[in-house]
């Protein structure tokens, strides 16, 4: 399997504080990796970077997507590669309509990538197909983005863009912070739909919950801004019983 | 409940008449001639046994205040001042020289004591005495300087502060023993030619206080000024200044009050503050003075200029004010935030009753790079008054990253009064994020019927609401002020309704 | 016959417009006597500059320098200029009146099968017959005695009781080139009781039209359960002056709702005074500047609560780029008879750039104590998070730098009530943007 994503030897900083320390990651087409760790380990800076977000500086290292440098990105033309970050706490942008978002969204990709922009009955359909299956009500893509929604209708709002936009690497932040159990299964459920021999998923959580729905290939403790362990699905319940406690001090 | 308890025991407490320090002290004093000349200016130097530089700044003042005029912008009326028909200095005249607290003037010591100000060495105590042999309770002192008419008639703690390096000292013996500094920082914040007043209090102020903190000291008290007008037809022209050096902390309160008296009479004082790296500066006040009778006769007036400055990184001030007295007030404590990642704040409650006219507020200035301020700003307006928030936030062309918060909340009280706010708001950095909200409402009276459904009278629901209303200022004041200044805010409203 | 005054080293414009507005537009009575007493206000006072506490931000002796001379009426060549003009910012289905370099053009206008209850004549008819309902603008201000000493020409629409006018009126105001010169106009327009009309106001240039003056001012009146609906346009040309000043008053029952939109001219300022005199009113105005280059504009509403039960909006929003200037003051008086007033006002702007300046003056006077105001300002950058969430889903900087502005004034543009205009502001806020990038 070719690999998709290399993260080597990455050092990042905010404000003169180091907070990744050499970290080193391979995600490979159509895996999905979990990345688990304690708050303050670095998870959230690390789909930062990944997703070329201003206010990291990187000291040290590569980023490698499909063989290409990341770094040297805009973010706009990491998106138009293919590469989706699914937010933690997704933004509210009022007075801009879900549907001319989406739609500018997409067309901004694929003219990024020399494809001709999509028609509007087909853009309608597509929207139509996607939104049906997430069980998203027309309604609220009229509404300003994410202006008003639950916590739930705003990860499905993500799902959503997902499914649309077609990623090959969807890099998913915290997806079940402020879920209830409910909103947690039909979103999974819709990232599950989206698991491709030629997508990859890195999967970021403090909690093992998650995983039972969105089951990883690879499980990767992080701590203090470095990868600490790495191994099968069985990591993650190995976690859940024993706790962080003993990944903290050996990377201390 | 217990927050409504207490209000209501507080209400209670409450002394029925309107102005509590009204009284007047018989003492005899030593008076300038009335009226405003060189030979004044002369005349008050000369009484302080000032050196030649500093006459010469009083000098070159008076002869700047000649060619100014009165502002008119601020909503405030009043007639014409003559201001050749005052006497800027008055002095309690000395029974002999004053060695110790014990040599001042019974009259003045028992003055303070009415007015609750210690002016001898006593702990002030939250409550208890400290158990002995304990030393985890220290007990909070508060250094007092009191200034009586033009003149400071006591600073205490002197000693203990000089253990720690801070020099705390009426500005008219700093102008002797600390000329360096005195010369160095006079003027900087505040330059004689800054407006009306100012310079007027630049040629004619009497004494005041001042404070210098060496760098990386934490002034081991609260320092605090109290003022008196005793004297008829006296203005009173106090200069503060406060230098908190590198590191450095220190937190000054400053008390006025004045006997109730026909006649207005003006009070003109000058602060200036510099806030070096890394220190930080807390001022609060309590502005008790005279505000005039039910009809309006008498009062203050209170013309003051209070300014920081934020000259160091990382440094702080932050401006509390309780308005309650003076017929008229005209102060807006301000900040300059030239150091980088500089901070200021203004909090202040602004009462009006009467004919009382306030039009106060606050500039912040935003020079330095990732300068941040915070306006909170509380007016309610009761009889006839008239209450004015009047502010400035700008930032300038290099002043990246400036941020501002304020709210002005007004509250009306009747429908004889009026309340008005007028923010400037001027950016001219594209990295400058202020946020500015006001509101005026009235007590609403779903919440007050509730409370007088609950049992309270009409006066005490309305107190309720208004401790409410201001809480968040309330919060930022010292424990022993606090208590005053919610005391204080009930007496001012008193007869307000019903 | 213009000697007049003339002082031998200062040209005094304003003397000389006085003496050729009296000879094309002679007036009587008190006509005469108000214009007047206006050019002495004018001449005491000068150009207003930043002493003036109302002029703090816009100082015109500094921006204007001096006023220029009053604009010749227009001949063939001019009226040819302006209809090419005229055609070029047409807007579909309105009834246009046309005023080109400050006087109305009948030939350019749709002067013809006016609706039953419209009446419209030109200004120089109303002031020659001594009609002193033009005149009730509040002189003390500088620039309204200006207008007031020279107006020279401009519509006065009167919509009878009962009227709903089915088409919009467009005032369009077009200066038709050739040496810069001044016009001094004013319009009137007056609904009766229960009256409905919708009037667009817009000023534009012909080409080859420069630094011209527009020194322009309204008087509305709106009657008892009246609506008007009010949109203004300003597309000068980059180079050129415009100086407004309106006086609305609002009856009882009654709604006005009014929007401005500023993207043209390089020094502008808009200053009106809106007067609830009626109880149980509701007032909207809202208004967006989109500037950039050295572009200066400025947006002074006072909204005067004089009864009880009245409400009013006040939204105004301003982006800016490059070293543009955008001014907003606004003042409400609730006084002490408008209990139960419900006031609101909020400026929002986006600097672009860092040469770029807001100034906010957002004033309350309240004297009343039974009622609910408020305002907010905010300034700030566009939302860095924001921005980065669009560039994640791949929108280029400009481009979503674009969608987020569109969206910052859209929320403003979205209280025209008339589809049809609100499209036609809409596409005017898309030009300006797309001219950005």
């Amino acid at each position: 399997m070719a690999a998709l994503l290399e993260v080597k030897d990455l050092q990042v900083s905010v404000a003169d504080r180091e907070i990744l320390h050499g970290l080193t990651l391979t995600v490979n087409e159509g895996e999905v990796h979990a990345i688990m760790g304690p708050n303050g380990s670095g998870k959230s800076t690390l789909s930062h970077v990944i997703a070329g977000k201003p206010g990291y500086e990187v000291t040290g290292g590569q980023i490698l997507f499909k063989g290409e440098d990341l770094l040297e990105m805009e973010p706009n033309e990491r998106a138009a590669k293919g590469v989706f970050l699914a937010f933690q706490y997704p933004v509210e942008i009022p007075g801009v309509a879900t549907m001319n978002f989406l739609r500018t969204a997409l067309n901004a990709q694929r003219k990024a990538r020399g494809e001709d922009e999509l028609s509007t009955p087909d853009f309608l359909k597509r929207v139509r197909e996607v939104s049906g299956s997430l069980g998203i009500p027309q309604e609220m893509l009229k509404r300003g983005v994410n202006v008003g929604f639950s916590g739930g209708e705003k990860k499905r709002n993500e799902v959503l863009q997902m499914a649309l936009f077609q990623p090959s690497l969807c890099i998913l932040d915290e997806m079940d912070s402020g879920l209830d159990i409910d909103a947690l299964r039909i979103a999974s459920e819709g990232v599950n739909a989206l698991r491709a021999p030629n997508r990859s998923m890195v999967v970021i959580t403090h909690y093992q919950r998650l995983l039972d729905y969105i089951v990883p290939d690879v499980v990767h403790v992080m701590s203090k801004g470095k990868v600490v362990r790495s191994g099968g699905k069985e990591l993650a319940l190995e976690l859940e019983a024993n706790g962080y406690a003993q990944y903290q001090e050996a990377a201390a | 409940m217990a927050a409504v308890q207490e209000t209501v025991d507080r209400v209670r407490q409450i002394d029925v008449d309107q102005y509590r320090y009204g009284f007047e002290t018989l003492i005899e004093s030593e008076k300038a001639p009335k009226g405003l000349s060189e030979d004044i200016v002369r005349f008050i130097s000369a009484k302080k046994n000032e050196p030649d530089w500093m006459l010469q700044w009083r000098l070159e003042a008076y002869r700047r205040w000649l060619t100014m005029v009165e502002p008119t912008w601020a909503r405030v009326d009043y007639p014409k001042i003559d201001f050749q028909d005052l006497y800027y200095y008055a002095a309690p005249k000395p029974k002999k020289t004053v060695g110790s607290l014990d040599e001042i003037d019974p009259e003045i010591l028992k003055t303070y004591e009415k007015l609750g100000i210690p002016l001898r060495e006593v702990a002030i105590l939250e409550g208890v005495e400290p158990r002995p042999g304990e030393p985890d309770t220290p007990s909070r002192k508060i250094a007092v300087d009191a200034v009586f008419d033009s003149v400071s008639v006591a600073t205490t703690f002197q000693a203990e502060l000089k253990k720690a390096g801070v020099i705390f000292m009426p500005i008219s013996e700093a102008i002797k023993h600390h000329p360096e500094l005195v010369q160095k920082y006079l003027g900087s914040v505040v330059p004689t030619s800054d407006n009306f007043y100012a310079t007027l209090n630049s040629a004619v102020f009497s004494d005041g206080s001042f404070v210098y903190v060496p760098p990386g000291v934490r002034c081991p008290m609260e320092l605090s000024t109290y003022f008196r007008i005793n004297e008829r037809n006296t203005g009173q022209f106090e200069r503060t200044l406060i230098i908190a050096d590198k590191g450095s902390y220190v937190s000054y309160l400053e008390g006025c009050t004045a006997p109730q008296r026909d006649e207005n009479q003006l009070h003109a004082a000058v602060v200036e503050l510099v806030a070096m790296d890394d220190a930080e500066i807390k001022y609060s006040t309590v502005q008790n003075w005279y505000p005039g009778n039910s009809e309006g006769k008498g009062g203050i007036y209170n013309f003051v200029t209070k300014r920081g400055d934020c000259r160091g990184a990382n440094s702080k001030i932050s401006w509390t004010q309780v308005e309650t007295g003076s017929a008229i007030t005209w102060k807006y404590p301000s900040c300059i935030l030239r150091g980088d990642n500089s901070r200021g704040e203004f909090y202040s409650i602004a009462i009006s009753n009467g004919y009382q006219q306030v039009d106060s507020g606050t500039k912040m200035i935003h020079l330095g790079k990732n300068t941040s301020s915070r306006i909170i700003s509380k007016g309610i307006a009761a009889g006839k008054s008239q209450n004015t928030y009047r502010g400035l936030v700008t930032a300038h062309r290099k002043a990246t990253g400036a941020r501002n918060f304020t709210a002005c909340d007004s509250l009306l009280i009747g429908d004889q009064c009026g309340a008005h706010t007028v923010p400037y708001i001027e950016a001219k950095n594209a990295s400058a994020l202020f946020e500015h909200e006001a509101t005026t409402s009235k007590i609403s009276e779903d919440v007050l019927f509730y409370c007088i459904q609950r049992g309270l009278s009409q006066e005490e629901a309305v107190g309720l609401v208004v401790n409410g209303f201001v809480k968040d200022v309330l919060q930022q004041l010292p424990m022993e002020f606090a208590v005053e200044a919610q005391k204080l805010i009930s007496i001012s409203l008193e007869g307000s309704v019903g | 016959m213009n000697i007049a005054v003339a002082k031998p080293d200062k040209p005094d414009t304003a003397s000389d417009n006085f003496a050729a507005v009296s000879a094309r537009v002679p007036g009587a009575g008190k006509v005469a006597d108000t214009r007047r007493q206006a050019l002495d206000t004018f001449q005491r006072i000068g150009l207003p500059h930043r002493r003036i506490e109302d002029w703090k931000y816009t100082d015109l002796r500094a921006l204007m320098r001096e006023v220029l001379p009053l604009a010749a009426a227009p001949e063939a060549t001019a009226l040819a200029r302006a209809e090419t003009a005229a055609k070029l910012h047409a807007i579909d289905g309105v009834r246009r009146l046309v005023l080109v370099d400050g006087v109305l053009a009948p030939d350019l206008s749709d002067l013809a099968g006016l609706e039953a209850g419209l009446s419209i004549r030109s200004l120089s008819e109303a002031l020659q017959a001594g009609d002193d309902r033009v005149l009730s603008l509040d002189t003390a201000d500088p620039m309204v005695a200006l207008n007031t000493a020279l107006m020279t020409d401009g519509v006065v629409i009167e919509v009878a009781d009962g009227t709903t006018l089915a088409r919009p009126l467009h005032i369009l105001h077009i200066t038709s080139g050739g040496a810069p010169a001044a016009m001094f106009t004013r319009s009137r327009i007056a609904l009766g009781n229960a009256a409905v009309a919708t009037v667009v106001e817009s000023y534009v240039a012909g080409e080859g039209a420069s630094a011209y003056q527009v020194h322009d001012s309204a008087v509305i009146s709106v009657g008892d359960h009246a609506r008007l609906d009010y949109v203004r346009i300003v597309e000068d040309a980059p180079e050129a002056f415009n100086i407004t000043s309106a006086a609305v008053s609002v009856g009882a029952h009654a709604h006005f709702n009014a929007f401005g939109i500023t993207t043209g001219g390089l020094v502008s300022r808009y200053q009106a005074v809106v007067t609830v005199a009626g109880s149980h009113s509701e007032v909207q105005t809202n208004g967006v500047n989109l500037l950039n280059g050295k572009q200066h504009a400025d947006t002074t509403l006072v909204m005067n609560h004089d009864v009880p039960h009245c409400a009013s909006r006040e939204g105004f929003r301003a982006v800016v780029d490059d070293r543009g200037h955008s001014v907003f003051q606004g003042r409400i008086n609730v006084r002490q008879p408008a209990q139960q007033t419900d006031a609101k006002m909020m400026t929002r702007a986006l600097l672009l750039s860092d040469e770029a300046e807001v100034d906010n003056k957002p004033e309350l006077e309240i004297f009343a104590d039974d009622v609910t105001c408020g305002h907010g300002a905010a300034v700030g950058a566009l939302d860095d998070s924001l921005l980065f969430y669009l560039r994640a889903r791949g929108l280029p900087q400009k481009e979503a730098e674009a969608m987020l502005i569109q969206a910052f004034v859209g929320e403003a543009i979205e209280a025209i009530a008339d589809d049809n205009l609100r499209e036609l502001v809409t596409a005017a806020a898309v030009r300006w943007l797309e001219a950005r990038q």
